[in-house]
């Protein structure tokens, strides 16, 4: 909670006028104060599909080691901007991003950077778990093997077991390694996934509703993880549960039709929101 | 140094740059994997391709330019008074090829060494005979001319491969260099490798493309020769197909679209009927397990090849229809004819016809019927006031494409329809079709370049024309039709 | 619909009048039996279309032959005596027919089977006409045998054969200028003193075809062979050029001319008649490229171009049926596209490929319009060689043998055309119970 406490103090926020001046404002002053703790910053960002735009002029900054969540009601454009950050959005025909997105500073969309290396320090979680129709040791070790992070079996070993135990999910399958990633219990297979994409030692891990097709008891271990997670990575979740967003996140993104309408510190969100539109939607008057 | 080898070599090249290329990946990085771009497979990937492909290329191009400027240059060694009464250069030409290919022949086999063969004169050897030790024969005896110009035919052509050889194993080995030196652990090797890779499968998409290409210039080009040779007034408006072995033949193509029509509308009067009353049943009527069974067993039939159908018509069903109807109703005495090429035709297309109807049928959504039903309406009167009416374009489709399988479908009419060309309308007669005609003229023995050869090329590009037309329009009819329900 | 509230006889009042629903029923039960017999006509064409086949063609797979012994007279075939198959040679059927037609004689004497009344000319009738070649290939093969007595079997003639399987009559015989009745007796005799038996013939399946005279020796040997071959050439080539064009089209292109032009020709391809591809193929690679005719290669090469379509179709919609997030998953790892596509969809859209790579398979090995254009009618003896030299030799096809021993005269060789079909049909439906348990067995429920 410390690191965050820190950053909550340097996104003050605006009273009054509309979300896009109250973000970019914020942004700016966040920019000022942020240094290198700001793991990932976006600058205007706008995504097209086609004519329609899905996201308009959003600016973010996300610190290191902490976790972020986004929400909103559906259609927002949350999962869009997620998938910005690791040009998932490049796989859909006719999707177009605009704006500067920067990870520790260099621009993801510079052509001198490989897409693929950009995956590999941006690790993505969906919102179902899709682990590979393999054995689940074969869905943790595949990430290291196409990007040759392993010299040897024994090295490959060793990662994919630390992946699973960061992913507390090693002591229930250590005795089926072999079995199919597919035969787990949703819960199960949402922590392979998890471990899948710590596997890769990434920087950033990017989750979309990953808790959204778990019972509350999966869900509680994914979020116990979330919360050991963040003391490496810099998290960004996704999420419809405000509860969830409250007890895991240290700053909090609300998305209202494709515009940043606030950012702050969670507790400062859930107790204190500044935007007509935030308050309206965590006490459920819409959305 | 023959092209085997010669292309045994590039890849053996290649391969050690594929190894050469991983190693030094590795040895650049200081066997740290973690900071190159791209996995050391990948480096030896993309040498192997700066090796191989470039030369292949050039070995390609090197491949379809010679054999056109030796051909220049040798033809230039014939004198006109070299040329017999009534031949041509270009058949010299072939004389001078052949003459060097059993030259080589008889070196392969050591009937006759280099030495000899500089040394020797047609004139005065018998080459004739050596040439056919070896299994080469020459029409005549080999002018010395003609001897002279085999000769440069084959040293220029050995000069050729020599220096295609050279040149090809230079730029394997530059291209192998030049990607080696280029090896650094940020190299984005990967990339290489897999832009190659998808311009494989680029490559690949476009055979669709260059068959259909290939199909309409093969098609069109001879069909062209074979107008120079027959007016195509005479070949799209005579009444008569009467072919002859010696020139003045009639080649209209009238009553072979006769036939073909007849028979495809025979055809049709069988399938429509009974598929599309088959589709009906199976698709509002029968019970899951009628249709479990009755479903598979009619598409059987599409799966049976069309020869098994043509067999089927020439010793079971025409011999049927001769004995039971022909001849009793004095309307003929043979066995092919349209009626049996018809009625083979139509069983053949039954499957056809009721699994694209069953789809159609199937496409109609439930709430139109259950409106019917709500009026009270039967369930027939639902198929044919509703059902039918909604699901018309896409059966009008469905009967497009029959059409044109029956127009174009060959085997079955070869076997079943007869070969007399005939503007009837007796059924029990037999009659041809385009496809037989296509087939009988380009089986038979008569000189490729006559016309009576040749037309089958134009039978063939009309039928193409026609069977496209048909295609494209039902292809559009059905697509439109499945838009509206989906 | 207007209802009348007419009142019933019994007092009740009913809804709809009695007569005009009676008539609607009537409709109605008509249109139900018109499906019904749409179903039964299409169901019985099938079974009439496999019982007549059957019927016809069952008998190919036995035949009837004769065994007697043989001196194998030096002399004769021999005369320098020093066994050297280069010598032997020289010696042609014709002195082995000699051979032969005196050991019959002799055999049946031995035997105690009376040839009285008929001339020594047609006893030796009864024989095929290709026993003395297949006598001749076998003293070559082993001149030990050379002054032995062997038994040896051979074809009965066709006619005889045909007589046993009830194709050839006494009255038939009468008329025949091949064959007389007087032989069909011996025949019986023969048959009675176990000089002639009918039984399964394996020449059939693995011998070469032969000519128009000797129907009872013609076999699907070099016709299966040329098959195989053809389908090899499908297989290597068509198999990964339809699937690298489904994958470039599926997971690559996007929605341009160009991918358009593409589609577009990928369905117009399917629908090509048979025989247009026929052309295509005499022209470009018999013509053009100057490839050999009668070959599998050139048969190889147009049967690929036909079955390309069937095969992108059914690949591209198996590639479809792989989820998108198996796609992303990999992607989200930072897996390329390419390796997206190779590591993980195309091995889970494998089943569907093969099982649309072996329907398509099936489609070509049944084709056959387009082989009668590029020379497959020709008549071959020879077995071509083995892989790769072997697909420019001359070969037939099975399809094309079929339609080839139609052509031909003797009825003999209509019975062996149904048994070709049979071979065929039982090469069909194993190709199509193998990809319906591929599907069953790797079937996917994501
Ligand atoms: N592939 C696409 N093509 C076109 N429009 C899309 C596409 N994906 C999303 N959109 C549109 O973009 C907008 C934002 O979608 P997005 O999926 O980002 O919403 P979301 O906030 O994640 O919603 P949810 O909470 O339901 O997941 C929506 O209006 C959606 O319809
Ligand atoms: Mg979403």
């Amino acid at each position: 909670m410390n690191d965050a406490s820190k950053l909550q103090v340097t996104l003050p926020i605006t009273p009054d006028t509309s979300a896009a001046v109250a973000s970019s404002a914020m942004v700016r002053e966040g920019e000022a104060a942020a240094g290198p703790d700001i793991k990932v910053a976006a600058r205007n960002v706008d995504v097209f599909y086609g004519d329609k735009q899905a996201i308009k002029d959003v600016s973010v900054d996300i610190p290191e080691r902490s976790v972020t969540a986004f929400i909103g009601p559906s259609g927002c454009g949350k999962s869009t901007f997620l998938r910005c950050i690791n040009r998932m959005n490049d796989t859909i025909d006719g999707c177009r991003v605009t704006g500067e997105i920067t990870l520790d500073g260099l621009d993801i969309h510079d052509p001198s950077l490989d897409v693929v290396e950009l995956r590999a320090r941006v690790g993505m979680v969906f919102q179902k778990p899709n682990p590979f129709p393999k054995s689940i040791y074969e869905n943790v070790a595949y990430g290291p093997r196409i990007h040759g992070l392993a010299r040897g079996r024994p090295e490959l070993d060793e990662i994919v077991e630390s992946s699973l135990r960061k992913a507390g999910l090693f002591e229930e399958v250590k005795d089926r390694l072999d079995g199919p990633g597919t035969g787990l219990s949703g819960g199960q297979q949402q922590r392979l996934c998890i471990a899948r994409a710590i596997a890769v030692s990434p920087e950033v891990i990017l989750m979309d509703e990953p808790c959204s097709a778990l019972d509350p008891i999966a869900t509680a271990k994914v979020e116990e993880l979330i919360d050991e997670l963040k003391a490496n990575y810099a998290i960004i979740i996704v999420t419809h549960s405000m509860q969830q967003a409250a007890r895991v996140s240290q700053q909090t993104a609300f998305f209202h039709l494709g515009v940043l309408a606030e950012i702050g510190s969670t507790q400062e969100i859930f107790t204190n929101p500044k935007d007509k539109r935030t308050q309206d939607y965590i006490t459920g008057r819409f959305g | 140094m023959n092209v085997g080898l010669l292309i045994l070599i590039v890849l053996v090249i290649a391969a050690a740059g594929y190894v050469l290329g991983r190693r030094r990946s590795l040895a650049t990085a200081d066997g740290n994997i973690r900071g190159m771009h791209s996995l050391p497979g990948y480096h030896g990937q993309s040498v192997f391709l700066f090796a191989s492909v470039p030369a292949f290329l050039v070995m390609i191009v090197w491949l379809l330019v010679q054999p056109l400027v030796i051909e220049n240059q040798v033809s230039a060694l014939i004198q006109p008074s070299d040329i017999p009464e009534g031949s041509s250069l270009s058949l010299v030409m072939a004389d001078v090829r052949r003459i060097a290919d059993g030259l080589d022949l008889a070196v392969a086999r050591g009937a006759l060494t280099e030495d000899q063969i500089a040394t020797m004169r047609a004139d005065l050897t018998n080459l004739r005979g050596r040439l056919a030790d070896v299994g080469v024969a020459i029409a005549a005896d080999v002018k010395q001319s003609v001897f002279v110009a085999a000769q440069e035919y084959r040293a220029l052509n050995k000069i050729g491969l020599m220096v295609m050889s050279g040149l090809v194993i230079a730029v394997a080995v530059a291209g192998a260099a030049y990607s080696y030196s280029r090896i650094t652990p940020r190299y984005r090797a990967r990339n290489v490798a897999e832009a190659a890779i998808k311009a494989l499968l680029i490559l690949s998409s476009t055979v669709a493309i260059l068959t259909t290409l290939g199909i309409i210039l093969s098609l069109v080009f001879e069909t062209a020769h074979f107008f120079n040779l027959y007016p195509a007034r005479d070949f799209f408006f005579n009444l008569t197909w009467n072919p002859q072995f010696r020139g003045g033949s009639d080649l209209g193509i009238i009553p072979l679209l006769w036939g073909t029509l007849y028979v495809s509308f025979v055809a049709l009067a069988v399938a429509v009927p009974v598929g599309l009353l088959a589709a009906i049943y199976l698709a509002e009527y029968a019970s899951p397990t009628v249709r479990g069974i009755a479903k598979p067993a009619i598409e059987i039939l599409a799966g049976i090849p069309t020869i098994v159908y043509g067999l089927f018509a020439l010793i079971t069903v025409g011999p049927l229809l001769r004995d039971y109807f022909a001849q009793p109703l004095g309307l003929g005495s043979s066995s092919s004819s349209v009626l049996t090429a018809g009625l083979v035709m139509g069983i053949m297309l039954i499957p056809f016809v009721s699994s694209l109807s069953d789809d159609v049928i199937n496409a109609v959504p439930q709430a139109m019927r259950d409106g019917s039903y709500g009026l009270g309406a039967t369930q027939s009167e639902t198929v044919k006031k509703v059902i039918l009416p909604a699901a018309l374009p896409g059966i009008v489709g469905a009967i497009l494409l029959a059409a044109s399988r029956a127009i174009g479908e060959t085997m079955i009419v070869v076997m079943g329809a007869g070969a007399a060309a005939k503007l009837s309308l007796n059924p029990l007669e037999a009659m041809t079709t385009i496809t037989v005609k296509i087939v009988s003229q380009l089986t038979g023995d008569t000189e490729f370049a006559s016309p009576e050869t040749l037309v089958a090329f134009a039978l063939g590009l009309s039928l193409f024309v026609v069977t496209l037309l048909l295609n494209i329009v039902a292809l559009q009819v059905v697509r439109r039709y499945r838009e509206q329900y989906e | 619909m207007s209802v009348d509230n007419t009142v019933a006889e019994a007092g009740r009042p009913r809804l709809i009048r009695a007569d005009r629903t009676r008539r609607r029923n009537a409709a109605e039960t008509r249109f139900r039996i018109y499906g019904v017999v749409a179903i039964v006509i299409s169901l019985a064409a099938l079974v009439f279309l496999v019982l007549s086949i059957l019927s016809n063609g069952l008998g190919a797979f036995s035949q009837t032959f004769i065994a007697f012994d043989v001196y194998l007279d030096p002399a004769v075939i021999d005369k320098n005596g020093n066994r050297n198959p280069e010598e032997m040679k020289k010696v042609t059927t014709i002195g082995y027919g000699n051979l032969l037609k005196k050991a019959l004689a002799a055999d049946l004497e031995a035997r105690g089977v009376s040839t009285e009344g008929i001339p020594p000319k047609e006893v030796d009738g009864l024989l095929s006409k290709d026993a003395p070649a297949q006598l001749r290939d076998k003293v070559l093969a082993d001149p030990g045998l050379v002054g032995q007595t062997i038994r040896f079997e051979t074809y009965a003639n066709g006619r005889i054969d045909g007589y046993f399987k009830g194709r050839v009559t006494m009255e038939s015989a009468r008329l025949d200028s091949n064959v007389s009745p007087e032989q069909l007796e011996l025949a019986d005799r023969m048959r009675a003193a176990g000089i002639v038996s009918v039984r399964f013939n394996w020449g059939f399946l693995f011998g070469p075809d032969a000519s128009e005279l000797r129907p009872e020796a013609a076999g699907l040997g070099i016709a299966i062979i040329g098959s195989a071959y053809m389908m090899m050439i499908v297989l290597v080539l068509a198999l990964p050029i339809g699937v690298a064009a489904s994958i470039y089209l599926e997971e690559f292109a996007r929605q341009n001319a160009f991918t358009d032009v593409i589609e577009v020709n990928i369905a117009n391809l399917a629908a090509v008649p048979s025989i247009v591809f026929g052309i295509l193929g005499l022209a470009l690679f018999i013509n053009f490229l100057g490839l050999p005719q009668s070959a599998p290669i050139v048969g190889g090469l147009v049967l690929t171009l036909m079955t390309l379509p069937t095969i992108i179709i059914a690949t591209r919609a198996s590639l479809k049926a792989v989820p998108p997030s198996i796609r992303e998953a990999a992607l989200g790892v930072g897996a390329s596209k390419m390796q997206t596509v190779f590591h993980h969809v195309l091995p889970l859209a494998m089943p569907g490929i093969l099982t649309g790579t072996i329907i398509g398979l099936a489609q070509a090995l049944g084709e056959t319009a387009p082989l009668l254009l590029i020379g497959m009618v020709a008549f071959v003896r020879d077995f071509p060689g083995p892989p790769p030299e072997g697909f420019f030799d001359p070969a037939a096809a099975l399809p094309v043998q079929v339609y080839n021993w139609t052509q031909r005269a003797d009825p003999a060789f209509v019975e062996r055309a149904s048994g070709a079909i049979i071979v065929l049909l039982v090469f069909l439906l194993s190709m199509n119970i193998i990809a319906i348990i591929l599907r069953r067995r790797f079937e996917r429920r994501w």
